[in-house]
């Protein structure tokens, strides 16, 4: 068993590294990518996918907003604007906000606990893949005209089989099945790994709190996201088979679908937001020199506003006509959030005013996170006032404070978070000086796009217009507004193209360019696909900080994929647990899997016979496989 | 609410704008925990009585609006459709139910109820100016009172996408006071009247011999079609195609001969007719006041 090694020699693990080399790489070419269940490829992936899919909706959002600049403009039809801004909503909910997050965390989670993959390998790549599978089944029929065209949330009746006909409401709902079925498979996976596969020594309470943040994001993600599976699936029931849940005439009920789809729609924001928190947490702890002041609050914080968030979804259904009182406990509830999310407002600063902060790009991109999703917080504040929603639900208004939350909340950070981390994936560090020309850029550009829709929703603009009358008066802050947006698209411009000259180009990072005191910056930039020689050992909450010798803890095999599987609580090691290697059912399984849902659409029988190869293709996933040291074990 | 807010949101500005100058230059000794312990606390209190006391405001604002229901209300059942509003008042004189569309007669100081139905998707009926949005959802009917107080024009709009064209359902509606209210309410009772020349009696009996009225009604003729709006006295109406254009005759000629040009996605068919035949049949429809 593992033994506790406080000075191990530097020979035995240069050595070590040739052995771990053996085992850990993917086999080359074509059949490695098919297989690998390495979760930094994996999350490379994810990543490249969400981060084109981010470029493509925003680009659809530029065009809604040319259109809008003025009013009466006909360079967009009412057909092409309710298709433009159903897909930028679903894609960018749906195949961007969730799993970048999830992305971040599958390449992250581990490398932070010191661990060389996931808990479930295989269960990462058939996520990726049937992600992958969303990502067609939305894009390439809008390829071949089919377009969804009804809103990012498709309300019955309007999606109900009366008045959706064609296909393009089921191509949205199973877009949603392919992508919440692999959201589900990559949070149980990333709730297991920090659960029970944290390093000795990293007990609960000297966990990092991007791990926190990430831990409750994945309990959160497989409790909420069933209800949405479970409205678009009544839903298809509805089309497909005639059954009746939303339709009044036969004792069905519309406002069922609105309050399954809240109920996974509201905590969907905090799903978004919660990620985005533990990026700043980590930022500010590496830029500021110090410790976040406050970590018990911010765990608090966190784990509160995870619960909070599965009691406020009737905020979003103030204007359906709901009793008084029932109303008043949401507007209660919705602003009650706004405690523990100030008191982590109030931590970070804090920790800026006491710590010896470097303003570089990441920390600058938190300070730009302060300053915007605070008002989109306010303005959240707002909208929780039943009696003041109802002005203010379903105007531009909404679109503000939504974007001020999710791109100021959570895409800030995470751009704070790619420039952080990118010297640890890719080896080299992008520009600092373009990194903060960009962030200048988006920032101002944000909040001159999207400030005046404030002022817009009060004029009384509703959202999902494709025009507006001169008469309306709301044509010179559509302009300020999408001059706005043009600013801020070039921002955006920078970080791509500054992304892709600094991978080829940029300076050198080695192992700790930020000094950072997690335990990814202890292996090398980027990471072999084992991530660690050895094991870290942690006494503190940030071990890169401790003066050395680290301690690191051996004894994991050397001749097959080990993993250390330790205690909930404490994180004292328990054993030594198999991890598999490359496998190609993952992609089969998907495949099977894809074969059922797509053929759902046009037959209830897909379920029945689709079936089938899905279980074939799961009886070769878990076929038992004799490992080799077993074999001589059994050996006579 | 505004106020509250945008305090807060400076006084969180200050302090971040504080936290970086003081760091920046390092004056005097970094603050102590504790005294960083003592100031969350602090925030905690000033967050915990900013909520209470909005929470506490919404509440008794929410309990006011409840409040203002009389029961001596005008009743007015209003149908929202894609893309339009059918709206019905209660004959005071006869007892009927009389029908107009996509504008909304209010008196002045009087109590509305306006008992909102869907016909086929959900809706939401907004007029800015005088109430919150209140959904219309099929298979239910929500009650919304309105006590108009001041005399105008106002725009209102459908607030809930409803399909295709759900950003041009619009509609007007006018606030007057009582007298001229209970007068327009006469007017809007009455069937519509023979025409007095050749050029819209052609015009009429285009219109009931024609498609129109299969989905038009003109009361007093022999259309009673149900699936549009009642144009007994379009003419009167300052709008056509739910607040989409105004009402003329060049637009309403042009909105007859091809509405699919000027609300594109529109439900109503184009109509096949010379020109002199469009002519007539707009001028009896801008006849009918």
């Amino acid at each position: 068993m593992a033994a506790l090694d406080l000075n191990a020699p530097q020979a035995d693990l240069a050595q070590d590294a040739a052995a771990l080399d053996a085992i850990w790489r993917d086999p080359p070419g074509i059949r490695g990518f098919l297989t690998t269940v390495d979760h930094k490829r994996i999350a490379a992936r994810y990543l490249v996918t969400t981060l084109a899919l981010l470029v493509i909706a925003g680009i659809l959002a530029l065009d809604m907003r040319l259109q809008l600049s003025q009013p009466g403009l006909e360079r967009m039809g009412p057909q092409a604007y309710n298709e433009a801004f159903t897909l930028h909503g679903s894609t960018m909910l749906f195949l961007v906000s969730v799993p970048v997050m999830e992305a971040m965390a599958i390449w992250l989670v581990p490398l932070m606990l010191g661990q060389r993959n996931l808990a479930y390998p295989r269960l990462t790549a058939y996520s990726y893949w049937l992600y992958l599978g969303g990502v067609l089944m939305l894009w390439v029929p809008h390829a071949l005209g089919i377009t969804p065209d009804l809103g990012w949330f498709q309300y019955p009746p309007l999606s109900g089989p009366a008045y959706g006909p064609g296909h393009r409401v089921d191509i949205w709902a199973q877009m949603i099945t392919f992508t919440e079925v692999a959201a589900l498979a990559a949070s149980v996976n990333v709730a297991v790994t920090i659960l029970k596969m944290r390093p000795p020594g990293m007990t609960l309470a000297r966990m990092p709190l991007f791990l926190w943040a990430m831990l409750v994001t994945s309990v959160m993600t497989v409790l909420a996201l069933p209800a949405v599976m479970l409205a678009t699936s009544l839903l298809i029931a509805d089309r497909l088979v005639s059954t009746q849940f939303f339709s009044p005439g036969a004792g069905g009920d519309v406002l069922l679908f609105q309050h399954i789809f809240w109920f996974f729609g509201h905590p969907e924001v905090y799903i978004i937001f919660i990620p985005a928190v533990g990026f700043v947490s980590a930022i500010v702890e590496t830029f500021t020199r110090r410790a976040v002041f406050g970590y018990t609050v911010q765990v608090l914080a966190i784990i509160s506003v995870g619960l909070l968030a599965f009691g406020l979804w009737v905020h979003h259904m103030f204007a359906v006509g709901l009793p008084r009182l029932g109303a008043s406990f949401y507007t209660a509830a919705s602003m009650a959030i706004a405690l523990p999310i100030g008191l982590q407002i109030f931590s970070w600063i804090a920790t800026i005013a006491s710590g010896r902060p470097r303003f570089d790009t990441p920390l600058l991109w938190v300070t730009g996170f302060i300053a915007t999703f605070v008002i989109g917080g306010l303005s959240g504040v707002m909208t929780a006032s039943a009696p003041l929603d109802l002005q203010l639900t379903d105007t531009y208004f909404v679109v503000a404070h939504l974007h001020y939350v999710l791109i100021g909340g959570a895409l800030f950070p995470l751009f704070g978070a790619l420039t952080y981390w990118f010297p640890k994936a890719t080896g080299r560090i992008m520009s600092e000086g373009w990194g903060k020309i960009a962030f200048w850029l988006v920032f101002v550009g944000f909040n001159i796009g999207f400030f005046p829709m404030h002022l817009l929703g009060l004029m009384g603009m509703p959202r999902r217009i494709y025009t507006y009358p001169a008469e309306a008066g709301w044509g010179t802050l559509n302009l300020v507004a999408t001059a706005g947006m043009l600013i801020a698209s070039l921002g955006a411009a920078i970080i791509v193209a500054n992304a892709v000259i600094s991978l080829r180009w940029g300076r050198r990072a080695g192992v700790d360019p930020w000094g950072g005191a997690t335990l990814e910056w202890s292996c090398a930039s980027p990471p072999p696909p084992w991530n660690f020689a050895a094991t870290p050992v942690v006494a503190s909450l940030t071990p890169g900080w401790e003066p050395p010798p680290r301690a690191v803890m051996t004894g994991l095999s050397l001749e097959n994929r080990e993993v250390l599987v330790t205690s909930v609580g404490d994180a004292v090691p328990e054993h030594r647990q198999p991890s598999p290697g490359p496998s190609i059912w993952p992609l089969l399984t998907a495949l099977a899997t894809a074969l059922l849902f797509v053929g759902s659409i046009f037959t209830p029988w897909a379920v029945v016979w689709g079936s089938i190869p899905v279980a074939a293709a799961l009886i070769g996933w878990f076929w038992p496989r004799t490992r080799p040291e077993e074999a001589q074990a059994e050996a006579p | 609410m505004l106020w509250v807010c945008g305090a807060v949101y400076l006084l969180v500005l200050a302090f971040l704008g504080w936290a970086i100058w003081r760091s920046r230059h390092q004056t005097g000794t970094a603050p102590q925990d504790h005294h960083m312990r003592a100031g969350l606390l602090t925030w905690a209190l000033i967050i915990t009585a900013g909520i209470g006391t909005l929470a506490t405001a919404s509440f008794l604002v929410d309990r006011a609006l409840a409040a203002a229901r009389q029961e001596d209300a005008l009743i007015i059942r209003i149908t929202a459709h894609q893309w339009w509003w059918r709206i019905t008042y209660l004959d005071p004189a006869s007892g009927a139910w009389i029908e107009t569309a996509n504008e909304l007669h209010l008196p002045l100081g009087q109590t509305a109820r306006l008992e909102l139905a869907a016909s086929d998707v959900i809706h939401s009926f907004w007029v800015p100016n005088l109430s919150g949005k209140l959904d219309v959802i099929p298979g239910r009917r929500n009650v919304l009172d309105i006590t108009p107080q001041r005399v105008g024009w106002y725009r209102g709009q459908c607030a809930e996408f409803c399909g295709l064209q759900h950003a041009l359902m619009g509609l007007d509606v006018r606030v007057a006071p009582a007298e001229e209210f209970a007068a327009w309410l006469a007017t809007q009772a009455a069937p519509a009247a023979e025409p007095p020349d050749t050029v819209l009696a052609r015009g009429r009996d285009l219109f009931t011999s024609g498609p129109c009225a299969a989905c038009h009604t003109v009361r007093g003729t022999g259309a009673a079609g149900q699936a549009g709006p009642d144009l007994t006295h379009f003419g009167a109406r300052r709008t056509l195609a739910a607040s989409t254009l105004t009402n003329n005759r060049g637009n309403l000629q042009g909105w007859i001969v091809n509405p699919e040009a000027l609300k594109p996605g529109t439900l109503m068919p184009a109509t096949e007719l010379t020109p002199e035949d469009a002519d007539a049949l707009a001028r009896y429809l801008a006849w009918l006041r």
